[in-house]
């Protein structure tokens, strides 16, 4: 079952701050029958100070739904107003020593409910603009509407693209499977095809998604080299391209960068520099590395 | 859940798994050792171990009541016997684009149901009513040479509710349709007999009639068209390639045997305490009732639906009591849902949300029995006290102060 840490079942099973305040003066009402939960939040605030006096938490839902409505009651008494919205769900989750993926809903509920609570006591209406889907990724919690949207919002095509913009499928990539069927389901309603062959957009607009040829291919990364060289020059160091072979570009440092400690991080910046020219990744490489492997 | 089991811990969670019977154990143990021979070679390592299966064969025929004992065939588990036989429905009829199941099965054929959806196959899912009953005119309409299988479960996992599916096999073979049924959960607690039956297909799991985990069985009626989802090797007739699972096979013919033996006692004994149970709980707790059809379904189930709170929280009460069960609750499967089948049956949300499942099985006492008659109220009590839906003596009407959450 869940792997639930000690404060979580500690809070489950004793909880704090269960039933109404008496005499509340702030109510928040949220939640989500069809995912079993829903929580009452009642606060006594203040007046004066907007200080929050008591809170107390009426909750249907699991375990660590009770945990978290018990430790958002915890957090926030003796909190102002102002600052109890700062609560995250995070802190609510961090607070219980985390929860597991699937529950991070339960934290989220809990804040939602100290922002209706709030809004109550302030006289403004509080509307909910959280949108909760079928989790899809386990490894970053994840879950289908904000993958759908990401992919609708920023016209995302591919897995490796979900994942950059979402982190969904960075993980153990079990759930590819997954994302690639909201993918074809999204681009179907755009009268496109999902195409698992197809590379992410790349960065340089000029490769057009295609491949590029050889020829094409070493002169980009001569172009790339020869942006770089002003600047070695100018510290009295050069570089000059030695050798293309596949993914490993062969170079050699001259003038002051021999025997300069900071080589390898200049190689690091040449091989960034050529990566985001050429959409594709290459290791630059000392043209020594070259001979000794031959 | 972290929280050990109490030593002395009441098991009632046996439509989950049950535990290996230690006559079963008994039986297995030489099989890892001085038995350890491929029954596929032609020494005497082997050959002792073919006569194992040949007997083990024979015991799985006996409780199903086979004609043949060829008809039994080998698999890993459930899982792997139902898409076997969907699989090979669809692959020896490949003109037949459509099926027929239920939305209350297990998700062994739900899901892949649905994946065959995406491949282009019509699946029609037969609905229930209120008690989880099918409607045999609904499935009778459905009936027609365009039907590659019929799949339909004997007996539900969750309610425990049966399917009249001896009848339903005899209409789809008028109907000249083949037919499965996922029988994992009946399979040792009823009387069963296939041989007078027109049932094409069917599915055992092993670790549900207290043999192993990793074991299955898919009947297979002779003369049924078949296509192998494993090939590779001539076992169990070419039908289920790859070498033997020995020990389990020898332990499944075990199990076999001794549920034959106990049938009887599921059918009274089990049955007893399972209504105690149930009548001990619906008399001390208010706002709660029994989900699916109580004149029609295991002797050994019981799911009880009560209102207000939720499955989880309920088990992890339990569990701290040293009482295992189960629940159709969202959060139990990680999944934003309630459980399928309580939503089928149209249970309400408040509801479906707080069914906990009761599986006995002969392993039980009625001191135990007693023991979590005695347990349920007061944590049923606890949680409600924290509901936001139910006020101090019963649930919040109405009218003005009721709960009505902004939903999300």
């Amino acid at each position: 079952m869940w792997d639930y840490s000690e404060k979580v079942q500690e809070h489950f099973f004793n909880p704090r701050n269960a039933g109404a305040v008496p005499d509340a003066n702030a109510t928040g009402d949220v939640g989500s029958l069809s995912c079993g939960d829903a929580l009452r939040l009642t606060l006594k605030v203040d007046p004066e100070s907007e200080v929050i006096l008591d809170a107390g938490f009426q909750t249907f839902g699991c375990g660590s739904a009770i945990a978290s409505s018990s430790a958002l009651t915890e957090i926030i008494k003796g909190m102002t107003l102002n600052e109890a919205l700062e609560v995250t769900n995070q802190d609510i989750a961090d607070y219980l020593d985390g929860l597991p993926a699937e529950k991070m809903h339960c934290s989220v509920m809990g804040r939602e409910a100290l922002q209706a609570a709030i809004a109550n006591y302030r006289g403004e209406e509080w509307k909910d603009d959280h949108e909760e889907g079928a989790l899809v990724c386990k490894c970053f919690a994840v879950d289908a509407v904000l993958i759908e949207n990401t992919i609708r919002s920023n016209g995302l095509s591919t897995v490796e693209e979900v994942a950059n913009y979402t982190k969904a499928g960075g993980g153990c990539s079990a759930c590819h499977e997954g994302v690639e069927a909201i993918l074809s389901r999204v681009l179907a309603e755009q009268g496109k095809t999902f195409d698992p062959y197809a590379r992410a957009p790349e960065a340089a607009p000029s490769a057009g998604g295609r491949k590029l040829g050889n020829l094409e291919r070493i002169r980009r990364i001569e172009r790339s080299i020869e942006a770089i060289r002003p600047n070695l020059q100018r510290d009295h160091g050069d570089v000059e391209l030695i050798d293309v072979d596949g993914k490993n570009v062969y170079v050699n440092m001259t003038g002051a960068c021999v025997g300069c400690q900071m080589a390898s991080t200049t190689l690091d910046g040449i091989q960034q520099r050529i990566v985001e020219d050429l959409g594709e990744f290459v290791r630059v490489l000392p043209a020594k590395a070259m001979r000794k492997s031959a | 859940m972290t929280t050990p089991p109490d030593t002395q811990g009441i098991y009632l969670d046996n439509n989950a798994t049950t535990m290996v019977a230690p006559e079963v154990v008994e039986a297995m143990l030489p099989f890892f050792t001085e038995q350890f021979g491929n029954a596929s070679s032609i020494h005497a390592y082997g050959n002792r171990v073919g006569h194992a299966i040949k007997q083990a064969r024979q015991q799985v025929q006996a409780l199903l009541g086979a004609a043949q004992d060829s008809e039994i065939v080998f698999t890993s588990c459930g899982t792997e016997s139902d898409s076997t036989a969907i699989l090979s429905a669809i692959k020896a009829q490949p003109e037949r684009k459509e099926i027929i199941t239920t939305v209350v099965e297990h998700p062994a054929i739900l899901a892949l149901c649905q994946h065959l959806e995406t491949e282009g196959y019509k699946v029609h899912y037969l609905t229930v009513d209120g008690k989880g009953r099918l409607d045999i005119q609904q499935y009778m309409d459905l009936l027609s040479d365009r039907v590659a299988i019929v799949s339909v479960m004997w007996a539900n996992n969750e309610s425990g509710t049966l399917f009249p599916v001896q009848e339903m096999a005899e209409l789809a073979k008028s109907a000249g349709v083949l037919f499965h049924t996922d029988a994992v959960q009946a399979v040792g607690k009823l009387p069963i007999d296939l041989k007078d039956t027109a049932i094409d297909m069917l599915s055992v799991s092993g670790h549900k009639l207290h043999a192993p985990k990793g074991i299955g069985v898919l009947y297979l009626k002779r003369n049924t068209r078949f296509r192998p989802l494993l090939r590779g090797g001539h076992q169990e007739r070419g039908r289920r390639a790859g070498t033997e699972n020995s020990a389990s096979i020898v332990g499944l013919g075990k199990a076999c045997e001794m549920a034959m033996e106990h049938m009887e006692y599921e059918k009274t004994a089990v049955r007893a305490m399972r209504d105690r149970l149930e009548q001990g709980i619906l008399a001390a707790v208010p706002n709660c009732f029994v989900t699916g059809d109580p004149t029609n379904r295991l002797p050994n189930t019981s799911n009880i639906a009560f209102e207000y709170i939720e499955g989880e929280a309920i088990l992890l009460l339990l569990n701290k009591l040293g009482i295992a069960a189960s629940s159709g609750s969202a959060c139990t499967s990680g999944s934003l849902e309630p459980s399928h089948v309580m939503r089928a049956m149209g249970i309400p949300f408040t509801a479906a949300h707080g069914t906990t499942r009761f599986s006995l099985s002969r392993y039980n006492r009625m001191e135990e029995i007693d023991r979590v008659i005695e347990a349920v109220p007061p944590i049923v009590a606890k949680l409600r006290k924290l509901s936001p839906y139910w006020s101090d003596s019963g649930p919040v009407s109405d009218s003005a102060g009721a709960f009505a959450p902004a939903y999300a």
